[in-house]
């Protein structure tokens, strides 16, 4: 980013040389402002106080920067669930696959910790040209300082062009560790990924403000360009298992592997089959519920559809579920391809958790409820009385 | 134990209005408030205090001058004392430049033990700053804590939130941690210490207190641009589905099997 002054607009008036707090700006000897960028700390005032609108904002650099060209490829970071890799993985992949075909760079999987051959396959079918596994097992346990360590080694070995991880609870802090170390830019959940030549920028388009407002965002001056992407939003490859890949195995240096956190214990949540970050479809309750005992109502619907159980703030604040299940501003961002509002009055704060979902079913007695602004479907009657139908019918289809 | 929460200041949203026509929400108008999660981390630094008397807590903020209410506020709760980061030289930073510019300021403050942070800011949602300051400090980081269950003055047992379920650790420290909202409702204000958020004169450090590189800060320091900015394109209509109850959950049934959505 740097400032300059477009001359053809230019009156010479000298309001920018009087505005300016650092004393960047002075005339040159043909009248015209001349910005000192040593000094100039971009602050913006001169733009907005220029009566004719002749300072702009650059995209250029400000100095000759470092030969980015030795900076090539894509690489996605792998992260595993339960024991496997993790979906949002396979939708990477094939984001970063589309990707490729502009930049005509491989994309490279880097998987933190051992992985079957099996495993490696998938990844290659899913669109890896290659895989690179660290195979240290202490990779496997859940410290953001080990891994960000092995993948700084790595980075700097490849010096990828752009890297892609999950906007997960893995991947976020572990990119932003790395950014910092490289001191470059790295855009949360992105919904949205493209590349413009010939720059080779990434263009990473996110959603701000709950999904009310989209920004697209690019790191022109740095490398490597890094984004998170929001799981379930990329669509995976279909698996070609003639695809060919290199595969890598390498460990990572033992010193990268001592974390002076000690990891005790993983306890799972067990009250829903389904977790809410990567459900296709979701059946949230909220205090139309009434009382805990009735959120047994909200699972059966959710079980029969395959989906995992939300719900608004106050069933979480009054203990009828973990907090884990709240939607919302403070609870969890979703957008799965269907969500069921049972009993909630859809308050802004619950909207900016769920209203960029696919389909949006509202069931509430009042139809003059806020959650209808934001919903595809509503069906207007008492859920006691719906619900419990809602489960019949489904029972019926599925027999 | 000396702790330093980071605070922002955020747009209130529950008082921004829908936009009935394009269903963004408008923005002017609303006031500012305090990150939701920094009152929860803001509450985390207190039952810290609760534990170990000697404690003390310190509030920071980078933000526009009015930022110092947010600050009051926290105090008000029962953080000791707060110092606002306000320059214009800060503006427009990225979250790599606000992180460059939290963790000189937790430098100059010195002998740091703990540094807690919200989870996320509800503006930006970005959930990098925490894990940016950490990395600038080269502190052991623990992000999604929902539960601190054991206190040393060197080690904390935390609880950590993740999309598998809880993770356990032991953290030794100095390190950083960020909050989530399972750490239990932040506390009201007392009367004391809301007299003490009146009274209380909150420094304000500008590049020069904190030793901060311009390079590295505000616009200039900043990796990423915003090149544009639009509003997603919504749906159409509520499509009300009339009937009793059964019918209604047949006919509902039935739109979602021919839109394959089940
Ligand atoms: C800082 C902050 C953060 C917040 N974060 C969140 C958040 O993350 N997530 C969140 O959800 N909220 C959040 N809230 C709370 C939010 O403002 C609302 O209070 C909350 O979402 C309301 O929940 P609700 O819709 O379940 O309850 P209510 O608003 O009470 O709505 C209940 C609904 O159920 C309907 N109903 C009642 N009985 C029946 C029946 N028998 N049949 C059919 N319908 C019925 C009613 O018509 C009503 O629409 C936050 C608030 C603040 C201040
Ligand atoms: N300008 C700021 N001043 C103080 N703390 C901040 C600031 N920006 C972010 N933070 C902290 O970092 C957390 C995460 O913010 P973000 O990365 O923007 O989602 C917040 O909850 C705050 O604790």
């Amino acid at each position: 980013m740097s400032i300059k002054v477009v001359i053809d607009r230019c009156v010479s008036c000298g309001v920018c040389v009087k505005e300016c707090p650092v004393a960047a700006i002075a005339m040159n000897e043909e009248n015209l402002p001349e910005i000192n960028l040593d000094k100039c700390t971009l602050c913006g005032i001169c733009i907005d106080k220029c009566p004719t609108g002749a300072i702009v904002r650059t995209h250029q650099a400000q100095k000759a920067q470092e030969d980015y060209d030795q900076y090539r490829g894509i690489m996605v970071v792998a992260e595993r669930e339960d024991g496997e890799i993790a979906r949002v993985t396979y939708e990477l992949l094939g984001k970063a696959t589309r990707l490729s075909t502009h930049l005509k760079q491989p994309v490279t999987a880097v998987h933190l910790g051992p992985a079957t051959d099996q495993e490696v396959r998938e990844l290659i079918a899913s669109g890896a040209d290659r895989v690179i596994i660290v195979e240290n097992e202490e990779l496997n346990i859940p410290l953001v300082g080990v891994r960000a360590r092995a993948l700084h080694d790595l980075v700097v070995d490849e010096l990828p062009e752009i890297i892609l991880a999950g906007s997960t609870s893995q991947g976020r802090p572990l990119l932003s560790k790395l950014a910092v170390k490289f001191q470059t830019g790295l855009t949360a959940d992105c919904t949205g990924l493209d590349v413009e030549m010939p720059d080779r920028h990434l263009l990473q388009t996110r959603p701000a403000w709950g999904g009310s407002i989209m920004a697209t965002i690019l790191t022109a001056h740095n490398r490597p360009q890094m984004a998170t992407v929001r799981p379930r939003v990329m669509r995976r490859l279909k698996p070609d298992y003639n695809r060919k890949g290199e595969v890598i195995r390498i460990k990572t240096r033992p010193e990268n592997v001592e974390d002076p956190v000690k990891f005790i214990e993983l306890i799972k949540e067990s009250t829903s089959k389904v977790r809410l970050d990567n459900a296709d479809i979701i059946v949230s309750g909220g205090r139309g519920i009434k009382s805990p005992d009735n959120f047994t109502l909200i699972e059966k619907l959710a079980n029969l559809l395959n989906g995992a159980v939300g719900s608004s703030r106050p069933p979480v604040d009054d203990g009828w579920i973990d907090h884990a299940h709240q939607v919302g501003q403070t609870g969890r961002t979703v957008a799965p391809k269907l969500y069921v509002a049972v009993g909630i009055s859809g308050a802004i704060q619950h909207l900016v958790g769920m209203q960029s979902s696919e389909c949006i079913v509202a069931i509430n007695k009042d139809q003059e409820a806020p959650i209808l602004k934001v919903a595809d479907y509503a069906i207007i009657g008492d859920l006691f009385k719906v619900v419990p139908e809602m489960i019949k019918a489904l029972e019926k289809r599925q027999q | 134990m000396k702790i330093v929460v980071c605070v922002k200041q955020v747009p209130d949203i529950s008082q921004a209005k829908v936009d009935p026509e394009t269903y963004t929400i408008i923005r002017t108008g609303v006031d500012a408030v305090v990150n939701p999660f920094d009152l929860y981390a803001v509450e985390a630094a207190l039952q810290i205090k609760d534990n170990l008397p000697q404690t003390k807590v310190t509030a920071i903020s980078m933000g526009p001058p009015q930022a110092e209410a947010a600050l009051k506020e926290v105090i008000s709760m029962g953080v000791d004392d707060a110092i606002l980061l306000s320059s214009k030289h800060f503006a427009g930073s990225d979250t790599l430049a606000t992180s460059y510019v939290l963790s000189k300021a937790i430098n100059q403050i010195k002998d740091v033990d703990l540094i807690i942070t919200g989870r996320q800011a509800i503006d930006g949602d970005t959930a990098q700053v925490g894990p940016g300051i950490a990395a600038h400090l080269n502190l052991p980081l623990v992000t999604d804590v929902n539960g601190i269950v054991e206190i040393k003055p060197d080690e904390l047992k935390i609880k950590a939130m993740t999309e598998e379920g809880y993770l356990y650790y032991f953290l030794p420290l100095p390190a950083l941690i960020s909050i989530g909202k399972g750490i239990g409702e932040p506390r009201m204000p007392s009367l004391r210490n809301k007299s003490r958020a009146r009274k209380a004169i909150i420094p304000v450090w500008t590049p020069e207190e904190i030793d901060a590189e311009y390079q590295k800060i505000g616009l200039k320091g900043s990796p990423t641009q915003v090149v544009k900015i639009f509003t997603p394109e919504v749906g159409g209509e509520v499509l009300f589905i009339e009937g009793e109850p059964p019918q209604q959950a047949e006919r509902m049934v039935e739109i979602l099997g021919q839109r394959h959505i089940i």
